[in-house]
């Protein structure tokens, strides 16, 4: 959808689909419900401030859970907390998405063991869409996130199922281990570059 | 009024004096100095005392917290400071039983104590006698249990969430 603007300038006439042009526009203005619950909302403020700029993706935090899409649980989700968190992500209108930033609110985070009063997990309470793991999460790992629901929203179909997607981009992504094991192009080159040197270190030993 | 600090000694000896054998010997240990109000009777007597008298003016209550000792008993732990008169600080702890966990409370002395001793009923059980709203502060209103005693054990419920691991 980048290539929007070129289309324009040729011919002003694009041709696409409606649900396409929907996608775009939802995942374009993904609107944050505004609050946060413990050490984890200080780095999605950060996120939020000018530093990460989340406005540059339409991405800005909104006080109202009315006019919000997406709830970033950015902390540690007490009981107490709980019922709120739930009540305000019921009153968000649909669709909704949860990202669930952190260890707290993906299992409980240090509290796990010994927190009697943390909630284990905020899928205990509502569905959660995406999970961010850290303690807390970088930036750049919440933009991730939200990313990731921006893929959601872009596969999505006219009264299709969100599982049905999920599926669909569980199986276009590329098993764990083969990203991490992967050679970066330019290691490669650094990695060809040492046994050069290598070599040359040895032809000359061998020659003096 | 010229600042005269006193040492814990002199304290307990002030108190002594005027109420006869109503605390413990002073304890010293690296860490912390500190008397035990042996007869909770007179506790709010003596703390009214250490903060009306002229000598000890200990105005402010800096820190009020509970402890489970894990044998059976329960304290209250209090950090008094004369601040802005004499500078001097003094740790004053009183006892009670798991089975009868009731301590005067000292919210009408102090009223940094207010909040402070519904802390540590919230999370210990403490009863404090004459506290004026001795409620939960911390965890909800229905909570079961008293969650920082040495015995508490986690429910497996908590409004329908689950709650261990
Ligand atoms: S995951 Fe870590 S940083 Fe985030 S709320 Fe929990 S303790 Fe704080």
């Amino acid at each position: 959808m980048s290539l929007l603007d070129t289309k324009f300038e040729k011919g002003g006439v694009i041709i696409s689909k409606v649900e396409d042009l929907l996608n775009w526009s939802r995942l374009s203005s993904m609107w944050p419900m505004s609050f946060g619950l413990a050490c984890c909302a200080i780095e999605m403020m950060a996120t939020n401030a000018s530093n990460y700029d989340l406005e540059r993706f339409g991405i800005f935090p909104r006080s109202s859970p009315r006019q919000s899409d997406v709830m970033i649980v950015a902390g540690t989700v007490t009981f107490k907390m709980a019922e709120r968190v739930k009540r305000l992500y019921e009153q968000m209108t649909e669709p909704r998405y949860v990202l669930s930033m952190g260890s707290c609110a993906n299992c409980g985070g240090p509290y796990w063991e010994h927190g009697y009063h943390v909630v284990k997990g905020v899928d205990r309470v509502i569905p959660v869409d995406v999970y961010v793991p850290g303690c807390p999460p970088r930036p750049e790992a919440l933009i991730g996130g939200l990313m990731k629901i921006q893929e959601l929203i872009r596969e999505e179909k006219f009264g299709g199922n969100r599982e049905d997607v999920k599926k669909r981009l569980a199986a276009k992504s590329a098993p764990a281990e083969e990203v991490i094991m992967a050679e970066h192009p330019n290691q490669a080159d650094r990695s060809k570059g040492q046994d050069k040197k290598e070599t040359e270190v040895e032809e000359t030993a061998e020659t003096a | 009024m010229q600042p005269k600090p006193l040492t814990i000694d002199e304290i307990a000896a002030l108190v002594r004096e005027k109420f006869g054998d109503v605390i413990s010997e002073p304890v010293k240990t690296p860490t912390a100095e500190f008397f035990t109000i042996t007869d909770l009777e007179y506790l709010q007597a003596v703390m009214y005392f250490l903060r009306e008298d002229e000598r000890t003016k200990f105005n402010y209550l800096y820190c009020l917290s509970g402890v489970d000792n894990g044998d059976g008993s329960l304290s209250v732990v209090y950090h008094l400071e004369s601040l802005g008169v004499h500078g001097h600080r003094l740790e004053v702890k009183a006892n009670c039983s798991v089975e009868k966990p009731e301590i005067p409370s000292v919210a009408e002395i102090w009223r940094t104590a207010d909040w402070h001793e519904r802390e540590a009923y919230d999370f210990f059980g403490i009863k404090f006698i004459g506290h004026p709203d001795l409620r939960r502060i911390l965890c909800p209103e229905d909570w079961e249990g008293y969650p920082l005693r040495k015995d508490y054990k986690v429910a497996e419920y908590y409004h329908g969430i689950k709650v261990p691991f």
